[in-house]
């Protein structure tokens, strides 16, 4: 069945799946919510930097990337006078790569859902003596449970499927940036077909799993009415 | 000291807010416009929901809003009923009444019992919002902001989204809130039957501007009233049941300066009831009329006149003893009859409603 580098890359690809997901969480949230709400000239140029990993080329925000947090970067010359060495070619630069590259994945869902509640039910939550934060986790978060799922959901998967910020980035360390996507590379240049298929094989009924599930659950309307 | 007085002034896009009120701090004071008036927007700037760019907001002596001063909406003691009752979805109704009770300082357990029983709700509890129908809902979306405890009442025209059933399904409990809320109520509507009903006080708005304030039935009955009424031009008067005469199913209501026949409607004798009488109702006579199908007919003597909307008509003011009555006739047959201030006339009423 699958070699021990193949389930080795799938942890790895969960690994990463998962803190890139709770990292957007907790980043994508404020965002999304800014976006919804405000009707600031800024919400237009925002919204467009958000969405810019949806039509640039991997290699694009790859290389960008690779620039700011090398050694000559910014935010490389940064990492290192910290101690920390630079991200390049490290899992957690990985990370930081991929929640760049998933960013509207999560924020759009997000930022959809928070529209639909309308201003209605915090002006309510208001006038019931909740405070802006309390409103926020008593009634903006349930409102927008279904909005949540759906974008943790596309965020996880999206991030298991990246291959080119990761090659970029992180190249092709074995149990450091060797994702499964990579494995798969390494796989089909070696010539080994058949250990490509296998893992390409989970990879397909992974991700079609996932769509299943999202298309197939009973949308909620989330109304504050 | 214990009113409220409010000064906004709020600059839109093609609409302006500029008020300059005092509210009476008890009674239910209707805010009466039509749409586009400003009475939203008002009652809006009162709950900090709309900061104006300029303002200043003092509730029974406390600032909630100045130059120094923005008191946000959740620390204001206030209770709000929306437009359509806004339940929260993702709760159900006890769920709901607990929401505000929780983070209110003021709000006891007994406010929440008394509020689930005066709106008739205990039966619904552990419903969520989306089974409960229209009516229903906005029962329980009053009782939410009664549960508060709150200092003052604001509801923003609370029967507007409901059917003419609903409505009547309803109105009795505000009837019963006018009744017994100790507290002040703002209460916005288009509806001058609600206002009929439930205002002590009214504050007619119009273009962003308060165009007529004063109690409700000296208001009712002036005749230089700046908004439109149409066919709903009328008076309110506060009276008792007298006398009910089971034989005929009628009840006798005793105002100051008369009585007047009307359908009994099981209201117990000496309760006290408000009638309105509609301008179009009352004719006038200037001899004593021959017996008629018409049961109410008084003795007045005309105070004044004035326009009425359309051209041809003319609105008559008639004193009788200590109220006033508004009759609604043609310019021709006060010409005909030499109706004029002073003039003693025998005012016959065809329809008097009732309310509790």
């Amino acid at each position: 069945m699958l070699t021990d580098s193949d389930l080795q890359a799938i942890w790895l690809t969960t690994r990463l799946a998962g803190i890139t997901t709770l990292i957007l969480l907790l980043v994508g949230t404020p965002i999304a919510w800014r976006l919804a709400r405000s009707r600031s000239w800024w919400k237009g140029p925002l919204g467009a930097v958000v969405a810019l990993p949806l039509v640039l080329p991997p290699s694009v925000l790859g290389f960008y990337l690779l620039l700011t947090m090398g050694p000559h970067g910014p935010v490389g010359q940064l990492t290192a006078s910290l101690g920390l060495g630079t991200l390049p070619f490290t899992f957690w630069g990985l990370v930081v790569a991929s929640s760049f590259y998933s960013l509207p994945f999560m924020v759009q869902p997000l930022q959809s859902a928070f529209e639909s509640i309308g201003e209605r039910p915090l002006e309510v939550a208001a006038t019931l003596r909740a405070s802006p934060l309390d409103t926020f986790f008593s009634v903006v978060l349930p409102l927008a449970k279904p909005g949540f799922i759906t974008a943790s959901v596309l965020t996880f998967a999206h991030t298991v499927g990246e291959f080119g910020v990761v090659l970029m980035i992180g190249g092709n360390i074995p149990g450091v940036t060797r994702v499964a996507s990579v494995q798969i590379y390494d796989h089909v240049e070696a010539m080994e077909y058949a250990d490509a298929h296998r893992l390409a094989a989970v990879m397909l009924i992974f991700s079609f799993t996932v769509l299943l599930a999202m298309y197939t659950r009973r949308p909620k309307p989330a109304r504050g009415d | 000291m214990d009113g409220i007085n409010a000064r906004f002034k709020l600059d839109w896009p093609g609409f302006t807010l500029d008020v300059d009120l005092a509210l009476p701090g008890r009674g239910v004071t209707a805010l009466f416009g039509h749409s586009g008036s400003g009475k939203t927007t008002l009652l809006r700037c009162l709950a900090g929901l709309e900061r104006p760019s300029h303002g200043r907001l003092e509730f029974k002596g406390k600032i909630w809003q100045d130059e120094n001063t923005w008191l946000p909406t959740h620390q204001r003691p206030i209770g709000y009923v929306f437009q359509e009752a806004s339940l929260f979805a993702h709760l159900n109704v006890l769920g709901n009444l607990n929401f505000g009770l929780k983070r209110s300082a003021t709000a006891q357990r007994v406010g929440l019992e008394q509020a689930i029983e005066l709106l008739g709700i205990g039966h619904l509890l552990a419903r969520k919002p989306d089974t409960l129908s229209g009516g229903e809902r906005q029962r329980v979306g009053i009782a939410r902001a009664l549960a508060v405890g709150p200092e003052i009442l604001l509801m923003d025209e609370p029967l507007a989204a409901l059917d003419l059933k609903r409505k009547q399904e309803i109105l009795p409990y505000l009837e019963r809130l006018h009744d017994e809320l100790a507290i002040p109520v703002i209460y916005v509507s288009h509806s001058p039957d609600e206002v009929a009903r439930l205002a002590d006080h009214i504050v007619a708005m119009d273009g962003g501007r308060v165009v007529a304030d004063g109690p409700l039935v000296e208001t009712l009955a002036r005749l230089d009233l700046p908004i439109r009424l149409g066919e709903d031009v009328g008076v309110v008067l506060d009276a008792t049941v007298g006398t009910v005469d089971t034989e005929w199913h009628l009840a006798r209501v005793d105002f100051a300066g008369g009585s007047l026949w009307t359908r009994d409607r099981g209201v117990p004798t000496g309760k006290h009831v408000r009638v309105r009488v509609l301008a179009r109702d009352v004719s006038l006579a200037v001899h004593h009329p021959e017996p008629s199908s018409i049961q109410n007919v008084l003795d007045g003597t005309v105070e004044s006149m004035g326009d009425d909307d359309h051209p041809g008509l003319l609105l008559v003011r008639v004193q009788i003893g200590a109220s006033q009555l508004v009759a609604r006739l043609t310019r021709r047959s006060a010409a005909q009859l030499g109706i004029a201030p002073g003039l003693p006339v025998s005012v016959q009423i065809k329809s008097v409603a009732l309310m509790e």
